[in-house]
């Protein structure tokens, strides 16, 4: 579960991945010089504001992003095992996604083939990758269903998409990201269609193969108690940018970032009665149209003019040396923080 | 439809479901392959009522038929038995333009935003088609802004959009023709925790303002605390328990609400875990177990020989408590 400072098993640097909308209206800095490290075994959340990029993100990293609209940017880096996946040819690039690296989509109806049977969709991958027969596929298929805990896995596995919840249908993704053994599993959303309970088997599952397999895991999630339980250091992006970076405890205790600060007072409590619940005031800005200078100074409650001028880098926020690495946060809080105990 | 100064006491159900069911046939295999199956008894004697005003949540296991409740109430699929009740008209009855005028006062938020929005159409065409159809003055760009939505978004298409962008258009939609009633199916599990708090907030203005009534389906039990007024927890296409939301959080009666709560996963990294662990496969609701369905998996220490052959009824403890669990022990539960 720690991440020692080792090799990165992926590297992403300078990431920009652009959208040109469609009839001219301007281009969507949707993924906008995001960079981090994932190492072997640990796992990273990345949280943010709905449509900062996170999604965007991922897909990029798989080159699933569809061009065009899409494109990322040259002077973009993503590394897995020191190659260059940017620069890979195609047959390379299949051999590695789906099979060393998988993902689990956000939304399981539109990456499930509606006229294949989920056992079919399941076992395609370990025909393709592990070149097993289609009969032990279809096995290798039932008992990934069993193993995400959905019931008479027999029978199912000969539903098509369709005939399941929106539960199962999330589950039966993971399966189909999970039969190869995955050496990285970006996981976007993978638990929110799911009841708390089958939430935590899944997640005890991708505990437990990392620790068996060494698997690393980019967990996307907007499930601040899923963050908490089974991360250990957090990406939080906000327009397009990567805005603090730390280890989990670090960041649930020190939260820097204005906008970390407002995430961590909107969770709602289940041991808290009914009540009006903490929300960041104003929208989220448009990715065709970030604001100039800090992207979140027009919903901050401390800018000051120089948030507005002036974007600020990622500073170090001290108290992070340890082993979750470094705590950094994209905010002039950090220069000058008697400002923030002002506000108080 | 502005909401009277003080609502009565006890408002009358605006919904009322009566033993609702719904099975689904098992497909026909091609060439006669494989063995029949029995249906999928997917939702199997629901009762409930919501009074106007106020908010339902359904919480439960993946596939133990939240979503069937909801669509089968607005007859967007036929129901396999039962009754709905809306203002005390019953909704299986009426033909088709009836239905169609019903419509706009029944709306639903569906789960899956991307499947249930015209990839063909933008965000403004989407809005605005429901609000010319029925003559309604409301504006795209009031809608866009009710759900936090900037401006620029009314030019785009679905795809464009992220999920919690789209979630959010998906309300947008159902608010457009001012509805009396929405079944929320998962409506905030998309987005992260600021926007889900603004979301949250506005159906509760809206709730406030036009005296609307929720059936709120979600996983999340922290959402639905801060939402709902009664809770009904639904196993294997029946409810379990019932209650008013802040008696059934501090004490659940049915072991299975109890291993939900203790399963809520805390915002805080160094919570001590006291999961109750459900062990035992989970069963198909194609063959539900006989006696208590949720039997092979119980925790209960006090389970017994009687779990599994006789069936619990769903039933008030203590007695004029309004609370309901359906449980042999649900005098002496979990702790
Ligand atoms: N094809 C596209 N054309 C134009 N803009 C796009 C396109 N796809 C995504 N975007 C924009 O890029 C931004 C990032 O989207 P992304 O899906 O990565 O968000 P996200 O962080 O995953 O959000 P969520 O939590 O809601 O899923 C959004 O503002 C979205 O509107
Ligand atoms: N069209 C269909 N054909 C056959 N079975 C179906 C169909 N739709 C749903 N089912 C089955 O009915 C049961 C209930 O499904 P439903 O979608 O109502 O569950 P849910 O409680 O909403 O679950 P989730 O929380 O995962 O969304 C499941 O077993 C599902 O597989
Ligand atoms: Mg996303
Ligand atoms: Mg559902």
């Amino acid at each position: 579960m720690t991440a020692t400072p080792a090799a990165a098993l992926l590297r992403v640097r300078d990431l920009k991945t652009y959208f040109v909308t469609e009839h001219g209206r301007g281009t969507a800095r949707a993924v906008d010089e995001v960079s981090f490290d994932l190492y072997p075994g640990e796992t990273l959340g990345i949280v943010g504001e709905s449509g900062c990029g996170k999604t965007v993100t991922s897909l990029s990293i798989l080159r699933l992003v569809p061009e065009p609209p899409g494109h990322i940017l040259p002077g973009s880096l993503i590394e897995f095992e020191g190659r260059n996946l940017l620069a890979l040819a195609p047959p390379e690039l299949r051999s590695i996604r789906g099979n060393q690296i998988a993902m689990i989509f956000q939304e399981p109806m539109t990456s499930l083939n509606p006229v294949f049977t989920v056992g079919d969709q399941i076992a395609e991958a370990a025909i393709i990758h592990q070149r097993l027969s289609r009969r032990a596929a279809r096995a290798r298929a039932i008992e990934m269903l069993k193993l995400v805990g959905i019931p008479d896995p027999e029978q199912r596995v000969d539903d098509y998409p369709h005939q399941m919840s929106g539960g199962m249908r999330q589950r039966v993704m993971i399966a189909m990201a999970l039969i190869c053994h995955p050496k990285v599993l970006i996981a976007d959303e993978p638990t929110t269609a799911l009841d708390v309970t089958i939430q935590a088997q899944i997640l005890e599952l991708l505990d437990r193969l990392q620790h068996e397999l060494g698997m690393a895991v980019l967990l996307i999630t907007h499930d601040l108690g899923v963050v908490a339980g089974h991360t250990d250091r957090v990406v939080v992006m906000y327009a397009g940018r990567v805005v603090e970076t730390a280890s989990t405890t670090e960041l649930f205790e020190h939260p820097t970032h204005p906008y970390t600060e407002g995430l961590l007072a909107a969770v709602p409590r289940v041991d808290t009665p009914r009540s009006r619940l903490h929300a960041i005031p104003g929208q989220v800005p448009a990715a065709t149209a970030w604001p100039t200078g800090c992207r979140f100074h027009p919903r901050c409650p401390y800018a000051w003019e120089k948030c507005v001028a002036q974007e600020p880098p990622l500073l170090d926020a001290g108290g992070g040396e340890g082993e979750g690495g470094r705590h950094t946060a994209r905010c002039w809080l950090v220069t000058e923080p008697e400002r923030r105990q002002a506000k108080r | 439809m502005t909401a009277p100064p003080a609502p009565p006491p006890v408002a009358a159900p605006l919904v009322d479901v009566r033993d609702l069911v719904k099975h689904y046939a098992a497909e026909r295999r091609w060439f006669g392959l494989g063995r029949p199956r029995p249906p999928v008894r997917a939702v199997d004697g629901v009762s409930f009522t919501i009074p106007s005003g106020r908010t339902l949540g359904l919480v439960g296991e993946s596939g133990s038929g939240k979503t069937t409740v909801g669509r089968t109430m607005l007859r967007l699929q036929e129901a396999t038995g039962g009754r709905v009740l809306f203002e005390g008209r019953d909704v299986f009855a009426l033909d088709s333009r009836a239905l169609r005028a019903l419509r706009r006062r029944m709306q639903i938020v569906f789960q899956d935003p991307y499947s249930s929005l015209n990839p063909r159409m933008t965000v403004q065409e989407t809005l605005r088609e429901p609000l010319e159809i029925h003559g309604l003055a409301g504006t795209v760009a009031a809608l866009l802004d009710e759900v936090g939505l900037d401006a620029v978004f009314a030019k785009r298409y679905p795809h464009e959009l992220s999920g919690g962008q789209r979630q959010r258009v998906g309300i947008a939609r159902a608010l457009s023709v001012e509805p009396q009633f929405i079944v929320c199916d998962e409506p905030v599990s998309a987005l992260d925790v600021s926007v889900q708090a603004q979301v949250l907030n506005l159906l509760a203005d809206l709730q406030a303002r036009r005296r609307l009534t929720y059936l709120f389906i979600a996983h999340d039990l922290a959402v639905v605390r801060h939402i709902a007024d009664d809770v009904a927890v639904m196993y294997l296409g029946k409810i379990v328990e019932r209650a008013p939301a802040a008696e059934i959080y501090a004490l659940p009666r049915h072991p299975y609400t109890r291993a939900l709560l203790s399963a809520v996963p805390e915002p805080d990294p160094k919570a001590k875990k006291n999961r109750i662990v459900l062990s035992g496969d989970v069963p198909s609701p194609a063959m539900p177990p006989p006696g208590c369905p949720f039997h092979p998996r119980c925790p209960h220490p006090l389970k017994s020989a009687r779990c599994r052959t006789e069936v619990p009824p769903l039933r008030e403890v203590p007695a004029g408590s309004g609370h309901l669990a359906a449980c042999h022990y649900a005098e002496q539960p979990m702790k």
